[in-house]
């Protein structure tokens, strides 16, 4: 498969010229363009999947791909919950994709909960 | 304190600061924007006109942020509204990722949003909004995939398949949504049909055209999708298949294809007509609704209008709302074209100014009438109607309210 970019156009043209700009994604290096979302960067290197649903572990990525639907949210420089579509790409951005947690709570029945609410 | 803050930096947000800082007033206007660009969804826009020439939306949207910004309009980027409130009568606070902003007036031009059909596997990376694909194709530049398949089939996606394959994009089919409780008409052949009759004109193949304009009565385009070759009709070399309908989106890790079967003229599955259509990316196309919840937080009144895409701030053609010194403009008074929301976004403007000059001002009157005036002939002249009962539900509305909204000084 593979992804890339628009180089050439037919109507929009070259695709304008921009520095390279270098990330890291959960380990791996990419270059991306300048003035480019994250998403952007990711996906024009085959990167689809960004995070997985927090209780099931299924992967998904951008949706809305303009910064409605919350789909995309990856943590950058520690920071949790950025929209990957929304956020521009920055030179040394450290990017990690959402992984599964932990739910203690989850299987405890009813009867056995303790507490208010 | 600011004279008025705008909230949206697409065609209609821009327009009215252009509109209100050329006013002669002398207004400070600050607009904010969540999008790292200003220019909306305009960006992404690009389509021929019926002269030939080209709309594009990044040329569009540069000429009117140039224009913003020589008339002194200070617009700034990645900053997401969380809230707002009424200050009394002196005007608005508006909270942000970046603090609070005061003003003494509020225009909200936060646009339209995309309705999402959800279909079994939508949630595989590679499955995305129709209007997803559009800003990554056109304004980031970058390949969505390689082979797709589109769920549904209204204006906006016709507009985007069109450019899709101008990026070179290939589409296996474009298909209906299954038939559940949130398709509604939009999984429907018939209901379909006779929608996609509407904006036939702007089809690439004159046989489209010159077919569509021949069935108008009911009984005849009954009786087309009674026959629609189950492969479908061609158009932008993508299989506009009317009778088939996606069951489920399929895939590990991400999109590996799509589970479609023929479907009866109402949209009913027959049975062993299953097959698999290989593709890497899925785009869902449920249209559009305006993105109207700002002003729902500000407490404006709401008014359901399915003509406009859902339920729209109450506004009169001054663009004032009933809500002291709040304005609308753009989408999310309805969903039309951004050339309609330029022209909504000129009135708002001008409206902000005259109030601003305590409606004193003889030649702002004047200029909002002509403004006024100017919205309906963009609307009249749209290449794309988005809705048949535009106009008319519009024309009503106004009328409801009388002439007090209108006329009076926000």
């Amino acid at each position: 498969m593979t992804f890339g970019r628009i180089e050439l156009h037919p109507v929009l043209g070259k695709l304008p010229d921009a520095p390279l700009i270098e990330v890291v994604f959960d380990g791996q290096r990419l270059f991306g363009l300048e003035g480019e979302s994250i998403a952007a960067t990711l996906l024009a290197n085959g990167i689809r999947k960004l995070r997985v649903q927090e209780e099931s572990d299924n992967p998904r990525g951008i949706y809305c791909n303009i910064g409605h639907c919350m789909e995309c949210r990856v943590s950058v420089d520690g920071f949790s919950g950025i929209r990957a579509c929304m956020t521009p790409v920055k030179e040394g951005m450290t990017i990690s994709s959402g992984i599964k947690l932990p739910l203690p709570f989850r299987h405890t029945p009813p009867s056995e909960r303790s507490g208010g609410a | 304190m600011r004279d008025a803050l705008i909230v949206g930096a697409g065609p209609a947000g821009l327009s009215a600061a252009i509109a209100a800082a050329g006013s002669g007033n002398g207004m400070r206007i600050t607009v904010l924007d969540e999008y790292p660009r200003a220019g909306g969804r305009l960006l992404g826009q690009l389509h021929q006109e019926p002269d030939g020439s080209w709309w594009n939306g990044i040329k569009e949207a540069s000429q009117l942020m140039e224009r913003a910004l020589r008339d002194g309009v200070d617009i700034r980027t990645g900053v997401s509204v969380t809230g707002l409130e009424r200050n009394g009568d002196e005007g608005w606070t508006v909270w942000t990722n970046e603090g609070l902003f005061q003003a003494k007036r509020l225009l909200l031009a936060t646009g339209a949003a995309e309705s999402a059909i959800p279909v079994p596997g939508w949630t595989l990376p590679g499955v995305m909004s129709i209007g997803a694909a559009q800003v990554m194709t056109n304004v980031q530049r970058v390949k969505v995939g390689n082979r797709g398949v589109v769920i549904g089939m209204n204006v906006l996606a016709m507009a985007i398949v069109s450019e899709l394959r101008l990026a070179g994009i290939e589409l296996a089919a474009i298909v209906l949504p299954p038939k559940n409780a949130l398709s509604g008409h939009a999984s429907d052949p018939n209901r379909v049909f006779n929608s996609l009759l509407r904006f036939a004109h702007m089809a690439p193949n004159p046989m489209f055209r010159w077919g569509a304009s021949l069935i108008r009565p009911s009984w005849l385009q009954r009786l087309v999708v009674a026959g629609y070759p189950g492969s479908g009709l061609r158009i932008w070399d993508t299989p506009l298949q009317l009778r088939r309908s996606a069951l489920e989106i399929v895939g590990t890790d991400s999109v590996e294809g799509v589970r479609v079967a023929k479907i009866t003229p109402d949209g009913r599955v027959v049975a062993g007509s299953e097959r698999f259509v290989e593709a890497d990316f899925v785009c869902i196309a449920g249209g559009l609704y305006p993105l109207a919840e700002l002003a729902a937080v500000a407490g404006c009144p709401f008014r359901y209008a399915p003509q406009l895409g859902g339920h729209i701030p109450l506004h009169a053609e001054s663009m004032r709302t009933p809500l002291s010194r709040l304005y609308v403009a753009g989408n999310i008074t309805g969903v039309e074209s951004a050339k309609v929301a330029i022209a909504q976004g000129a009135v708002a403007g001008t409206a902000m100014a005259l109030d601003d000059s305590g409606g004193a001002s003889i030649a702002l009157s004047a200029e909002l009438e002509r403004a006024i005036s100017r919205v309906k002939q963009v609307r009249r002249e749209a290449v794309i109607q988005f809705h048949p009962d535009i106009e008319r539900f519009r024309e009503q509305m106004y009328l409801e309210q009388g002439t007090i909204l209108r006329y009076r000084i926000n």
